[in-house]
């Protein structure tokens, strides 16, 4: 009896043992996905972040309210760079050293962005980079680890040159900030158009200093070329300076201006009732998409954050619908499984379907181009397309020679 | 030829808002002798406020012209604020010691901007009345451009009226030219100072509520705008009004012509003309140069020998726990002390010329930065190994001092620390702009450790062991006989070169070895962060080694090493924890200067004191 009663003893002993581990097993499985996100949430580009941030924060709830990707909640665990190369990798170790996340997203500035794709090469992490745009971070510099979503300065510009083809003007001036960006947005659009159109000429080049704009000298300067059209590449405060003067000047008068980025609501809106008019921008006209995804992007975010959206926080809600979507894919979270898994990866968009390209590891996620027009004292985009980012790409064999190495 | 005129009258619109900016710092610093970094914060304040005002109540002529001028008070008001309960406590504290609590107004001021306003770019109307432009020789010029020169102009005969015909205008003037002279006389200081600094902040409130019709406002206006505002200053000659408006009329007029000419030269301009205008004319353009006995007066300093006691178990300690640490904490922590070690390097490089020499730089990051580029261009171009791109960052970092250094130590004081950091800021936009050699805004990728280091806590030992065996070697030069010259030259320049001590040459060595410490430790971070950007040459790179000089204490060796561990620390733990760092590390600063004046090494004193 006695004998019997230890058996009974042992064998329940033994399986309360079982379940707890096997409960601990489960609770592993069930430990969240974690995200590691760097990006610069303070200082000077807080107002294109946090929209940013905004987006990601809203694809992470709606992907955790429907039980998350398998079986698994998405935790995203977000650092601020403060728009310093240098701390965006110090938090990179952070983020894979002692919070031991999965994978890296996030980054707004073209260097941070490539900081953070080296050292993911380095370290073997997956990193995929949301909003830089320079193109060396999948062409010169790509690596294996490094996923870019965000349509890039190439992409934007030939966007523009397309539409710059077809206007009668023969002569441009070009005025872009002094540094990687505006430097490589303006070659591209020069390499693009003059393919289209060898005609044209370009009469007049100024690189004022970022975010030092000297807007009179600047607007007198280019009207002194007397150029038929003029291609924009600056932004933000440096835009509203330049937009003014130009107004005031009467520079843009009979003369066609192209502008990259201007028709996102982060540098139109700024503007309110001095937009400009008749402007082709490439941006995001979140008033007037019409299709069925991005409604309820749309109806979605503005109940969540009682804002409407910008361009920044389509990105941000994309790099999460792309880390769900490649997880799926994957079936885990062993990095080189989720290398290949993100290579041709297909997901659906609020912009519609995108798929990584494995030849260079860039999204083809597109942007819209249009015209800016004012329509109740505040500027909006019309006549717009979307301009599917596959479509302007160089093809696979100028790809791979300005990818070395693949 | 109307080209011509127009461009001018164009430029004459960029140089009123210069001037507007610059005169208030200009006076500022001619009485307190206090280097305001928050001007530009006032500055970005009054562009804010005229922006809300504006909303509230500009839409006629009068309303817009009220709320600038409002907004000007408002932020005179600030200013008020400020000095009373913040700079009049640290007027005796040791020299640049108030630049430390301005940059950390410079930080709150910043993050409360940002609570109060959001972070969007703000964008105001045109000013009713003046929202058109004027044809002039068949240009369009916008009226506004015309009505702020001639404000810059009512401003200029106001100010000269002020300080011609009334008793304070007087006294400040008299200040400006000798302070002790004025305290001896009796005058009260406080009322004075006080007194000042709101003029100063009403001009810079008033220069950023003025430039609101021409541009957005937006959370980079402060450190935009405050550079600018020194170089104009110095230019200028410091203290002098006239000299202000010169050269802000200068530098705006080369810069309008400049744009038509050689586009790309619009960053350098400034410096370039900052430069030659230091090297010909030391004092600027309309100052007078500063007495050297009053000069040799201050620094009541003890002379510091060699440490005992206390002071030698501190740094035994120190070695012990730098040894013994990573086996005691985690993979990011390692990296974290990897970083301590190198900055702590930085800035005793910057202490040995701030402390030793008595040379003030604003522009140390340009060594750093060197030093940061010798390692990387070396990995880059010439495809070399850890080690010998190592040696290249001394070797760069040497070189830029030895070059720059020539020029600046024949300046003192101010002049030579605006003339560094001019040469800081050139340096910084060749790399920026010089995008096939140094691979400009996109940096150089690839430099990580030879495979041998790669592993984190091999690289820490590596950087531990040579950031300290450099920072032993300059302590060490501290008390060789080359030290006590240079700190003889320090004390009392004069009575140095009577003994017959070549005063500039001792300097233009201990610059030239500051650079090159400060190059091993740039070499040091490009090896530990995989890359090298322009921005390790930036002014706020150099800031930041300001601080944690300061924030560690001017007086003992030890401080720029326990600055650099307190800022590293609370930097990388803040940000992790909250958005509104700045704000608390603002807060911290100031509640620092208040409380420990000495720094934190002057903890040690201060406890000494209260014991014995």
């Amino acid at each position: 009896m006695l004998r019997m009663r230890f058996r009974t003893y042992l064998t329940t002993a033994v399986a309360a043992l079982l379940t707890v581990f096997s409960a601990s097993i489960v609770n592993a499985q069930q430990d969240p996905i974690r995200i590691g996100e760097i990006n610069s949430y303070t200082g000077p580009l807080a107002s294109f972040t946090v929209p940013y941030r905004n987006g990601w924060q809203l694809a992470v709830e709606e992907i955790n309210a429907k039980g998350g990707v398998l079986g698994r909640k998405l935790e995203v665990i977000s650092r601020d760079d403060g728009a310093k190369p240098a701390d965006a990798v110090k938090f990179a170790e952070e983020l894979v050293r002692r919070e031991k996340v999965d994978l890296i997203a996030g980054t707004f500035l073209s260097n941070i962005g490539l900081a953070v794709a080296d050292f993911a090469q380095r370290n073997k992490v997956l990193f995929v980079a949301a909003e830089p745009l320079t193109d060396a971070i999948v062409w010169a510099k790509g690596n294996d680890y490094t996923f870019r979503l965000r349509p890039s300065t190439y992409m934007q510009a030939a966007m523009l040159a397309e539409e710059a083809a077809k206007l009668p003007a023969k002569r441009w001036a070009t005025v872009a900030p002094n540094y990687d960006y505006g430097q490589s947005a303006v070659k591209a659009f020069q390499d693009v158009l003059k393919g289209l159109r060898p005609d044209v000429e370009f009469v007049e080049q100024q690189w004022p200093a970022l975010f030092k704009l000297d807007a009179g000298a600047t607007v007198q300067a280019l009207a002194l070329a007397k150029p038929d059209a003029i291609f924009n590449v600056t932004f933000s405060v440096d835009l509203a300076k330049f937009v003014r003067e130009g107004q005031l000047r009467g520079l843009f008068k009979d003369r066609q201006v192209v502008s990259v980025l201007t028709g996102e609501p982060e540098y139109l809106d700024p503007l309110k009732g001095e937009a400009p008019e008749g402007w082709i921008v490439t941006g995001y006209p979140w008033q007037g998409i019409e299709s069925a995804a991005h409604t309820a992007f749309l109806d979605a975010y503005s109940k969540r954050f009682d804002d409407y959206p910008r361009a920044g926080s389509i990105v941000g809600y994309n790099t999460i619908l792309t880390i769900a979507a490649m997880l799926e894919k994957a079936g885990s979270t062993d990095t080189q499984a989720m290398v290949a898994a993100m290579k041709n990866l297909e997901l659906d968009t609020p912009f519609g379907p995108i798929t990584y390209r494995a030849i260079d590891h860039q999204s083809t996620m597109g942007a819209y181009v249009g015209r800016t027009a004012k329509v109740d004292g505040k500027g909006v985009m019309v006549d717009f397309r979307y301009a599917n980012g596959a479509d302007y790409l160089p093809d696979d064999a100028t790809v791979r020679k300005l990818r070395p190495g693949k | 030829m109307s080209f011509i005129v127009v461009q001018a009258i164009t430029g004459l619109a960029s140089a009123a808002s210069l001037f507007l900016i610059a005169v208030g710092l200009s006076i500022v610093f001619g009485v307190t002798r206090v280097v305001n970094f928050a001007h530009g914060s006032l500055y970005m304040l009054g562009a804010y406020l005229a922006f809300s005002f504006v909303a509230a109540f500009g839409d006629s002529f009068f309303g817009y012209l009220a709320a600038m001028l409002l907004a000007a008070i408002v932020v005179g008001g600030v200013g008020a604020v400020m000095e009373t309960s913040l700079l009049r406590r640290i007027y005796r504290a040791p020299e640049l010691f108030q630049l430390l609590a301005t940059f950390g107004v410079v930080l709150v001021i910043q993050d409360l901007t940002r609570l109060i306003w959001g972070a969007d770019d703000r964008f105001a109307p045109r000013m009713p009345g003046l929202d058109g432009s004027i044809n002039i020789l068949g240009h369009a010029v916008p009226q506004y451009d015309l009505f702020l020169i001639s404000v810059a102009f009512v401003v200029l005969g106001g100010l000269w009226l002020l300080f011609r015909h009334t008793r304070f205008g007087v006294l400040v003037r008299a200040a400006t030219e000798d302070r002790e002279m004025v305290a001896a006389l009796g005058v009260d200081q406080r009322w004075l100072f006080t007194g000042a600094f709101i003029l100063g902040a009403t001009l810079a409130g008033l220069g950023g509520a003025l430039q609101i019709p021409r541009q957005a406002v937006g959370l980079s206006m402060d450190l935009n705008i405050i550079v600018d505002a020194f170089v104009v200053v110095v230019v200028g000659g410091m203290g002098s009004i006239i000299g202000a408006f010169v050269a802000a009329v200068l530098i705006s007029e080369l810069l309008a012509f400049g744009v038509v000419i050689f586009p790309q030269i619009t960053l350098v301009l400034i410096f370039l003309v900052m430069a030659v205008t230091l090297v010909l004319k030391p004092s600027g353009l309309f100052g007078r140069p500063e007495f050297t006995t009053a000069e040799d007066r201050r620094n009541p300093d003890p002379p510091l020998r060699a440490g005992q006691g206390l002071s030698r178990i501190f740094w035994w300690s120190l070695l012990v726990i730098g040894l013994a640490a990573p086996l005691a904490v985690g993979d990011f922590a390692v990296i974290v002390l990897t970083e301590i070690a190198i900055l702590a390097l930085f800035a005793a490089s910057l202490h040995f010329l701030l402390w030793g020499g008595g040379l003030i730089t604003f522009g140390h990051a340009a060594y750093f930065g060197l030093g940061a580029y010798g390692s990387g261009l070396a990995v880059f171009h010439l495809s070399m190994g850890m080690a010998p791109a190592l040696l290249m960052a001394p070797l760069a970092g040497a070189a830029g001092a030895l070059l720059f250094g020539w020029f600046c130590v024949r300046l003192s004081g101010i002049y030579m620390a605006m003339l560094t950091l001019a040469f800081a800021q050139i340096a910084w936009s060749a790399t920026f702009q010089w995008v096939n050699f140094t691979g400009g805004d996109n940096g150089i990728l690839g430099i990580w450790p030879s495979a041998w280091a790669s592993d984190p806590v091999v690289f820490y030992y590596l950087a531990f062991g040579v950031c300290a065996a450099v920072i032993w070697g300059l302590r060490h030069a501290i008390f060789s006989p080359f030290g006590y010259t240079l700190r003889a030259t320090r004390d009392s320049s004069l009575r140095s070169a009577a003994i017959g001590v070549d005063v500039t040459r001792h300097r233009w060595l201990a610059f030239t070895l500051a650079g090159a410490a400060a190059g091993v430790a740039g070499g040091f971070f490009a090896f530990a962060k995989g890359s090298v950007f322009p921005d390790v040459l930036f002014v706020s790179t150099s800031v930041d080694g300001l601080v944690m000089v300061l924030l560690g204490g001017m007086q003992s060796l030890a401080g720029p090493i326990l600055g650099a561990i307190v800022f590293t620390e609370i930097e990388t733990e803040l940000t992790r924890l909250t958005d509104l760092w700045q704000l608390f590390l603002g807060l911290l600063i100031i509640g620092l200067v208040v409380v420990l004046p000495h720094g934190l090494a002057g903890l040690s004193a201060l406890i000494r004191r209260r014991s014995s």
